[in-house]
Formats: C-alpha cells, sequence, structure tokens
C-alpha cells in the first residue's frame, strides 16, 4: 500500500521565496511579496532569526535546533511558518 | 507530549497555566493588508 | 506583545508604501478633485529630482508607491520614472482616468514587471460619472480598461469616490468590475481640494451612510475600501474588514508634485505639511524627524468623543474631513454616524474653516450640467 503524505513541516527544506523582500523593524520584520502583494509582519526578532537562517540549515527543526528555540515554543513557530508557506513567503526549497 | 513538557506541568498550576497560555497565544506572524489603506491604491 | 495596529499607529522607521502625486496637470477637472488638480505646477518636481527620491525610496526600503495626480500619464518622463522605480526593487502602483492608455501603451503596460493600475470612474453609466467627471470620461474610462482586458494586463482596479448619486448603484459597479475581472476599491468622499465645494451636495445621506455600512458588511472581502469607511463602525456590532485606522504620518504620507510631504493626499494644506525633499537629509528626514509626524504618532486624545461608547469603533473619524469642514482635530467627524458632526458644523464658522493653499484648477471653469448644483467660481 502506497499512501502520498505530505512530509510534515518539520522535516520539510524551507526557503525564502526570491520574490520576497525582508525589512528589519524594532520588533521584528516586514515582509513583503511581490508576486502575491501580501504583506506579514514577523512580531518576534527570533521568528526573524530563524527565518533567516533556514538556507543554512537542512530541514525546519535543525534550523530551530540551531537558533536555540526552546521546544515548548516550536508549536508557535510551527504555527508561524505553517502560515508563512500558506502566503507562500516560504517554499520548499529546489535541490 | 515529551518529557520535557510533563516536567514542567510539575511546576505550580498557576505558572504552568501562565506559559502555556502565554506558548499558546505567542503570534509570531500576522498577515495584514494596507491594500487600498486611504491614499494608496 | 502590542496589538499590531498599536504598533503601526506609533509609526513605522519606514513607510511600507506612500502615495506621490506626480503632477498637478490633468485633462480632467473632476468636481471633487482632492489635489485641485488641472495646470501643471512650474515648480514640479524634474526628472532627476524624482530619481533622487526614488533612490532615497530605495534605500529605506520602501516597497512600493502609489502614483498619482492630476494625470500621472501626462508628465513626459511617466515611463522613465516606472522602470527607474522597479528596476530598483520599488513597485509602482498608479491611478488614472486611462485617457493615455491606447492600445500601445496597455501593451507596454503588461510588459512590466511589478505593475498596478488603478482606473477612477463614479459613475455605472456616462450620466452618473461624466457630472462629476467630465463629458467622455466615462467612455475613456471604459476604452482604457477594454485596451487592459485585450492587453492581457490581468488584474486591475476600478476606483470609486462613493457619493449621493452612486450609492445605489454599488451592485453594478461590482458587475462592472466582475465583467472584466478587476477589482472594485470604494472609498469616501473628503471636503478636500475642489471636494470643499461639492462636499455638501455629493457626500452620502446619514441613511446612504447606513446603506454602504450594510454593503460592506455583505461585500466588504472583495472589496477594498481605502480603509476609508471605518467611521461607519459606529453603527453596528461588527467593524468592517480592514485594519480600520489611519495610516498617515505613521505608515504612509504623501509627496505632492512640487516634493512636498504631507500626511496623506486629503490634507494638501500647510497645517499637514511635514517638509519638502528638497530640505536638507531629502525625504528620509522628513519621515523620521518632522514634528508633524512626531505629533501624530503619538497616541491622539479623544477629546469631544471621549464619552461616546462608539469612540473604539470609528476612532473619531477622519482627520481631513474634520479639517476641511473647520471641526477641531478632535472634534466628531463631520459624518459621524451619531449626529454629533452637524452640531460640530453649525459651531465652526467661516473664519475657522480653513482657506485651501493652493489650487491648480484651470482658470474659469464651466459649471457641470444637471446632476450637481454646484455653484463654482474662481477662487
Amino acid at each position: 500500500m502506497t499512501t502520498t503524505t505530505r512530509p510534515r513541516l518539520l522535516d520539510r527544506r524551507l526557503a525564502l521565496h526570491p520574490q520576497v523582500a525582508l525589512r528589519p523593524e524594532p520588533f521584528g520584520a516586514l515582509a513583503y511579496h511581490y508576486g502575491n502583494r501580501k504583506l506579514v509582519f514577523l512580531r518576534h526578532p527570533d521568528i526573524v532569526r530563524v527565518v533567516n537562517s533556514l538556507d543554512e540549515h537542512d530541514t525546519l527543526s535543525d534550523t530551530l535546533r540551531a537558533c536555540d528555540i526552546d521546544e515548548a515554543r516550536w508549536p508557535s513557530f510551527e504555527r508561524a511558518l505553517t502560515s508563512l508557506t500558506a502566503s507562500e513567503m516560504l517554499h520548499d526549497r529546489t535541490g | 507530549m515529551d518529557e520535557t513538557t510533563v516536567a514542567a506541568e510539575t511546576e505550580t498550576d498557576l505558572s504552568s497555566d501562565v506559559a502555556d497560555a502565554f506558548l499558546d497565544e505567542e503570534l509570531l506572524v500576522e498577515e495584514i493588508s494596507i491594500d487600498g489603506m486611504c491614499g494608496v491604491y | 506583545m502590542t496589538a499590531l495596529v498599536d504598533q503601526l499607529k506609533g509609526g513605522l522607521d519606514a513607510p511600507i508604501c506612500l502615495t506621490w502625486e506626480l503632477t498637478y496637470a490633468c485633462n480632467l477637472e473632476c468636481v471633487h478633485c482632492l489635489s485641485s488638480s488641472g495646470r501643471r505646477d512650474p515648480r514640479e518636481l524634474t526628472t532627476d529630482e524624482a530619481k533622487a527620491v526614488l533612490d532615497e525610496l530605495q534605500e529605506l526600503q520602501v516597497f512600493y508607491i502609489n502614483i498619482g495626480g492630476g494625470e500621472p500619464m501626462i508628465r513626459r518622463d511617466f515611463f522613465e520614472l516606472l522602470d527607474y522605480s522597479i528596476e530598483r526593487g520599488i513597485g509602482v502602483k498608479f491611478s488614472t482616468n486611462g485617457a493615455f492608455i491606447d492600445a500601445e501603451k496597455a501593451e507596454r503596460l503588461a510588459a512590466m514587471d511589478y505593475l498596478d493600475i488603478q482606473i477612477s470612474l463614479d459613475g455605472t453609466d456616462a450620466v452618473t460619472n461624466d457630472a462629476v467627471r467630465g463629458e467622455g470620461s466615462y467612455d475613456t474610462a471604459i476604452r482604457a480598461m477594454n485596451h487592459l482586458r485585450d492587453a492581457g494586463f490581468g488584474l486591475f482596479k476600478i476606483s470609486v469616490v462613493v457619493t449621493r448619486h452612486n450609492v445605489d448603484q454599488l451592485d453594478e459597479f461590482k458587475a462592472l468590475a466582475d465583467s472584466f475581472g478587476a477589482q472594485l476599491r470604494i472609498t469616501r468622499l473628503r471636503p478636500s481640494g475642489r471636494g470643499a465645494d461639492s462636499w455638501h451636495d455629493l457626500h452620502p445621506t446619514n441613511a446612504q451612510q447606513r446603506q454602504i455600512y450594510e454593503w460592506l458588511l455583505a461585500h466588504g472581502d472583495d472589496v477594498l475600501t481605502g480603509d476609508s469607511f471605518f467611521h461607519l463602525n459606529a453603527l453596528g456590532e461588527e467593524p468592517l474588514p480592514g485594519l480600520n485606522m489611519c495610516g498617515a504620518g505613521r505608515v504612509v504620507c504623501l509627496i505632492d508634485p512640487i516634493g512636498d510631504v504631507y500626511a496623506c493626499p486629503f490634507v494638501i494644506h500647510d497645517e499637514f505639511k511635514a517638509g519638502s525633499v528638497r530640505d536638507e537629509g531629502g525625504f528620509a528626514r522628513v519621515w523620521k524627524s518632522s514634528e508633524l509626524f512626531a505629533e501624530l504618532r503619538e497616541p491622539q486624545s479623544a477629546g469631544a468623543c471621549a464619552s461616546c461608547g462608539s469612540y473604539d469603533a470609528c476612532q473619531g473619524g477622519c482627520m481631513a474631513a474634520k479639517f476641511f469642514v473647520g471641526i477641531p482635530l478632535d472634534g466628531p467627524d463631520p459624518e459621524c454616524v451619531g449626529g454629533h458632526g452637524e452640531a460640530a458644523m453649525l459651531a465652526a464658522s467661516a473664519s475657522t474653516k480653513p482657506r485651501p493653499m493652493m489650487d491648480h484648477s484651470k482658470p474659469a471653469r464651466v459649471a457641470t450640467p444637471d446632476r450637481v448644483p454646484v455653484t463654482i467660481g474662481r477662487r
């Protein structure tokens, strides 16, 4: 029996979409997607760090660990990163 | 739930409730639209 | 964590986007024109000055600009500035009456990277529209929309200023937008620019405001509003979709054709002038350090509205609307749904009502026919 299951977010290799500009703000950052015109507030410096570090690590869970994000906070980060992929700010890395 | 979370819950009820509430509510990203904010096209 | 809206009200280090009126020149003379446009101002920014502003905006990482006027396509360097902006990662959205969008221009625009277009229209038939925008303007707008569609431009916006005479056409506007695959945007009429003369005859009645509110509740997810109807939130329990806040001087601002920086396009008046891009330090210094913007980024006083239970929902309304009818800024909105604006307007004498600072209207305007009984004279 084969089932195609979507890999869970923590196992995915994510990257910032090339059409997204990330602008630092005192509270975190603003992300603007030039393709779909969406605007997202990244409301904490830790989520900004994670987004900026995605490229340097393999999976998302590797990135969260490398950024010293307490595992108790991972659900909030997963929610946030799910939302970022839904708005196409993040996508699966190619290659 | 893993052991670290279980360990946290053995602390006093008040602080773990507060801690859980904070974690549940940590809103790290928020999508907004200013499309058509006044004077904006 | 502070509420997002409160964070925005405190101002950002750079605008998210801003409105830039490229020229006061216009081929039309709409009776409600917020910038009183018609004639070019000889002090207009040169191409080089405009490019210098774009360089600054690039450094500030402003995401996009909203170009308007007057009619921005009248500027000879219009496409040059568009290209310059887009090349530097600053997206362009522009507002036009469509007179200069022929088949060839439509193709050119369709080929450009990040570019959004908004066509202005104030009636779903020529009679209603042209009464406000001038004879032939309805046909001009529809023709431009057809050219954009034929060129495969994709999604564009149709922008409507809601008046007493077109409020019954909201469903038709939606249908028109749908027929073009376009997005509808409806915005509030302010007594700004030439709007000061026509506002009393054109602004929606109280009953019509409720009509707008209910229509937006039913359709608001698909329709943009210029976030300009939040004063109607006091009509009900359900807030309208959108941020429901004024972003002037906090999130957005205006650069006018001669380089003056104002809080927003509806307050082109010294009282709301923050500085000039021609000043030392350019636009960046004005955005970051002007006194006016610092004031706007302070928490605003509810003033006379403090005791009203609706203040949280309506936030005292629009400062431009208050300013140009002579109501103090901490007073009620002239269209306050609680009726407090009417008394405030009666109290505002002719001497407190501000005079327009600039008028770029063409001389000897002709009174518009039929619908709008406006008295027009040379100011």
